[in-house]
């Protein structure tokens, strides 16, 4: 990809040392309100709902996983739900197969996919732009295929059933909220550590090689070690949200993952944006309702109405929802911010 | 020994369909730096448009002849339509584009026509040849595919606007320069690559039946081709493709069950591309820093 992507663009705005702690305080307690609100809002709702809010949450930790491989580090990835099972079925066998409790798979599931992205990202330093989808897009069709032939450990086509966890009895809350406040968690961190890596040395790395990997290596920049700490933090992410889709669900089988889910986070990513933190949110109310709303406008041909959203989508903001609302975000505060200036 | 050439010629015949639609796939990826992931439900449309030719009682060839002109039409009004808005933007939000069509090709197809499998038609007589070694499918579908590579070679290698439409996918700027029309070249471009995937289609659509997911292992195949033989390079995305066949076909036969044939076939597949990075006929693009 040769055009320059915009990194998220309210981390770097040129404004006065007062209007930047404004702007501070007002996001601290912009984040925190939505925090609450993340909180609350699963004891307003049905259980239906806060069952879809926690998929929307997942999809959204693994979409998060592909935009800090294919946004930020320019590695195009068609093979996510391939790194999705994998996350998915360690938690299920360890916990079917060695009754490991539930909240102790998440370390597992997340070193076996980084070790996975680790070597994964090893050949797939000699590959670029369509090869490497190919190389992703064969894990994502094989990966249905292996998990059917070995089945004394995968259970084959019938998959595994796992016990849904028991909320913790001193709470008093029912499970649905629980598994609900446990990815809320989950993804708060997620995100936490994805602002922490990209805003500092190693994101700046990661944009560098993205944007000019000649000139990344000529400053000093070991991008063979980059790519590959890139592949293996984005599959970490995506193994971490698969490992809990297994949990939220209780159930893996061979037929949840298949290409279409690779593409659904792709779709994702693009949508919300894809070198953003926040469109991965977004990514994921896409991924989850807007199958359900093709579905109620057309009972003929669901997926028609989906494809026809997408491309309104992409006409209408091609860098994404976040990629595209961000900078604009940015640049009224910037005004705002010079406004404040020149009134003093 | 007579099963293994059996295996290579079938290999062969089902090759000759994954180079088509390579084919298709190098010829937009050289103009627009572009994966078409809806080359292969275009394709599988316009297999439809001639079922449904062919059903209304037209004899076969005219048929094809008429589903290659609409196909061409219909690939020229998508890339005005549908691609050329994003084209400017990002090389991923043109990729998601495609696969936005891809599903609504898939849907639409199902929806118009159902998702039952459908006969379809061959054109070719069903027997055998030189003892059982090959049948007339095979030998029909081969030949299909190299007469239709013999006139793309023509028009590209000695019309002018085969000259112009290689100016416009080898350098846009100075095509433009010198008064080629660089975005109806592009038109012209997705116009062939639909009629390409169209004959594709065809051709197939009596091994496979007809059904609105009949391309997607046919697509995958295609895209693998490509790349073995060299995105960059039509030869090689053809000799990809039957290479592709071949392997499949003899993966499946002496290796392993057809359960991981494709995985398998896959990674053999990948393993060329670890050594071969830019494919058999690829050549590296170098970029000036």
């Amino acid at each position: 990809m040769a055009e320059t992507l915009p990194v998220d663009g309210t981390a770097k705005l040129a404004l006065d040392r007062e209007s930047a702690m404004v702007f501070a305080a007002w996001r601290w307690a912009g984040t925190a309100a939505l925090i609450a609100v993340a909180v609350v809002l699963p004891f307003t709702l049905s259980n239906y709902h806060v069952f879809e809010l926690t998929q929307v949450m997942i999809y959204a930790i693994a979409v998060l996983g592909l935009n800090i491989l294919t946004g930020y580090n320019g590695q195009i990835s068609l093979g996510h739900g391939g790194f999705f099972a994998a996350g998915a079925y360690t938690a299920a066998i360890l916990m079917y197969r060695y009754g490991v409790p539930y909240w102790a798979t998440l370390l597992p599931a997340a070193l076996v996919c980084f070790a996975l992205g680790v070597l994964f990202g090893l050949p797939a330093l000699r590959f670029e732009g369509p090869y490497l989808a190919l190389v992703t897009l064969a894990m994502a069709v094989a990966m249905p295929q292996l998990l059917k032939y070995f089945d004394n450990w995968t259970g084959g086509k019938q998959g595994l059933v796992l016990t849904k966890p028991m909320p913790p009895l001193e709470l008093g809350i029912d499970r649905d909220r629980w598994l609900y406040l446990l990815v809320l968690l989950v993804l708060l961190i997620a995100i936490r550590v994805a602002a922490n890596l990209l805003n500092g040395r190693t994101g700046r790395a990661f944009v560098a090689i993205r944007d000019h990997p000649i000139a990344a290596a000529a400053m000093g920049i070991n991008t063979a070690r980059y790519k590959t700490l890139a592949f293996g933090v984005s599959t970490l992410f995506t193994g971490v949200a698969g490992a809990l889709a297994a949990i939220v669900i209780g159930f893996v089988a061979p037929e949840s993952f298949t290409l279409f889910l690779s593409l659904s986070f792709l779709i994702g990513s693009a949508v919300g944006g894809i070198a953003t933190i926040g469109g991965a949110i977004v990514g994921g109310f896409f991924i989850e309702f807007v199958p359900n709303f093709a579905n109620d406008i057309s009972d003929a041909a669901p997926w028609a109405i989906y494809g026809l959203t997408l491309l309104l989508f992409m006409y209408v903001m091609p860098r994404g929802v976040v990629g595209t609302l961000g900078p604009w975000l940015a640049r009224s505060m910037q005004r705002f911010g010079s406004a404040r200036r020149a009134a003093k | 020994m007579h099963q293994f050439l059996q295996q290579i010629f079938s290999g062969l015949a089902a090759g000759a369909v994954y180079a088509s639609l390579a084919l298709a796939l190098v010829m937009i990826y050289r103009a627009t730096d572009l994966v078409n992931f809806a080359q292969g439900e275009m394709a599988m449309f316009s297999t439809y448009i001639a079922w449904t030719l062919v059903n209304a009682g037209l004899p076969f060839w005219a048929a094809f002849v008429i589903t290659l002109a609409v196909s061409f039409v219909g690939g020229m009004l998508i890339e005005r339509i549908v691609i050329r808005p994003v084209e400017s933007t990002s090389i991923l939000t043109a990729v998601v584009v495609t696969i936005g069509l891809l599903l609504i090709f898939n849907a639409t197809a199902g929806w118009i026509y159902s998702y039952t499998l459908q006969e379809f038609p061959s054109p070719f007589p069903d027997r055998t040849l030189f003892g059982a070694l090959m049948t007339t499918r095979d030998v029909g579908v081969i030949a299909v595919t190299l007469v239709m590579l013999a006139a793309l070679f023509c028009f590209f290698r000695f019309t002018a606007t085969g000259l112009a439409m290689r100016a416009a996918a080898q350098n846009p700027e100075s095509a433009r320069l010198s008064g080629i029309r660089v975005g109806r070249m592009l038109a012209l471009g997705w116009g062939f690559a639909a009629a390409i995937g169209a004959v594709a289609g065809i051709m197939v659509a009596p091994v496979l039946f007809l059904d609105p997911n009949m391309m997607g292992g046919v697509l995958l195949y295609a895209f693998t081709g490509a790349l073995l033989g060299g995105i960059t390079s039509p030869v090689g995305a053809v000799i990809g493709g039957l290479i592709v066949g071949v392997t499949e076909n003899l993966v499946g036969t002496y290796l392993i069950a057809s359960q991981l044939k494709l995985t398998v076939a896959l990674i053999l597949i990948i393993l060329v591309l670890v050594l071969k990075p830019n494919g058999l006929f690829g050549t590296a693009v170098v970029r000036r820093v």
